[in-house]
């Protein structure tokens, strides 16, 4: 059943901080693979939520009940893109180390000693922006086919391919770079 | 799918992990949310107008009237919100008083704009 939307302002903040808590990780992990570092995902993230405040009464009515997530991470793509533009600044190769930031973040430990893991990751700051993109909406975020389309603003069918693309793409280039490194172990087990 | 399409999937899973937040980030941006909620229209809704002939309360207003026009601006309102104590007692006059206010809030509002 559809929620009607709220006819005064606490309500609606009230609507707001639920939407916030629901999905402030999805914001971040988003910002944090899209830019590469903690200090910018941070700026980013707060920005997507004083953006979203902005226009939440306007996104309830027009979302027809439809969950609202894909257009929190449209508003934190569009601001990603203008942040390069203004910049002229390129996401950064490799994720920083988290002694840069005040509270212990997951992704560092997790890949630490783990080469198939920060090959993955290095692999997908290698794609075109939008096959990474959609990566992250899919893994990190657990988005579905019809929000990432929501959030990316194509069909439903686009982004079947997209992702499929990406995916193979992904594949090609960790290959690729096992194979750079695979002849020099052969070579030492050769010797 | 195959068994190794499948497992690269996984691998992509994992290193993809979702990434929490810093508990100084959501200090801050909760700190920031509730101000502009405390900021509220009804708060300029419910202004007496008597209260505009003392500049002193004019911060107020021109605080609640920049929430409406942008979540960047809304940052304005945050700044000036803040520094006006320390005006006030700066302040020899009431009108000296109401000139620094205005002064800060295009002040504030250009380094918004300009991203500082």
């Amino acid at each position: 059943m559809l929620e009607p939307i709220p006819k005064d302002k606490s309500e609606l903040d009230a609507r707001f901080a639920d939407l916030y808590r629901a999905h402030l990780r999805d914001v971040y992990s988003y910002s944090y693979y899209r830019v590469g570092n903690h200090h910018d995902a941070e700026d980013l993230t707060e920005q997507t939520f004083l953006q979203a405040y902005r226009h939440f009464e306007r996104a309830l009515r027009e979302s027809n009940g439809r969950p609202l997530r894909p257009w929190l991470i449209r508003i934190a793509h569009n601001l990603a893109a203008n942040f390069y533009r203004d910049r002229s600044r390129k996401p950064e190769s490799a994720i920083e180390d988290a002694g840069m930031v005040s509270a212990p973040h997951t992704t560092e430990s997790l890949v630490e000693g783990r080469e198939e893991l920060k090959a993955i990751l290095a692999g997908v700051q290698e794609l075109p922006d939008d096959r990474r993109e959609a990566l992250i909406m899919r893994f990190a975020l657990g988005m579905d086919n019809r929000e990432i389309a929501r959030a990316l603003g194509r069909t439903d069918g686009a982004t079947k391919v997209l992702l499929h693309r990406a995916v193979r793409q992904l594949e090609s280039i960790v290959a690729e770079r096992d194979g750079l490194m695979q002849p020099a172990g052969k070579a030492v087990e050769r010797g | 799918m195959s068994a190794s399409a499948a497992e690269f999937e996984s691998l992509l899973r994992e290193a993809l992990s979702p990434v929490e937040p810093s508990a100084d980030l959501v200090q801050r941006l909760e700190s920031t949310l509730v101000s502009l909620t405390e900021l509220a229209q009804e708060e300029l809704d419910s202004w007496e107008l008597s209260a505009m002939r003392d500049p002193r309360n004019w911060v107020r207003p021109a605080a609640a009237a920049v929430v409406g026009v942008s979540a960047g601006t809304a940052l304005v309102a945050l700044r000036v919100r803040a520094r006006h104590r320390t005006r006030r007692q700066q302040s020899g006059s009431v009108g000296e008083l109401a000139r620094r206010t205005l002064r800060d809030v295009a002040d504030e509002a250009r380094r918004v704009v300009s991203g500082h």
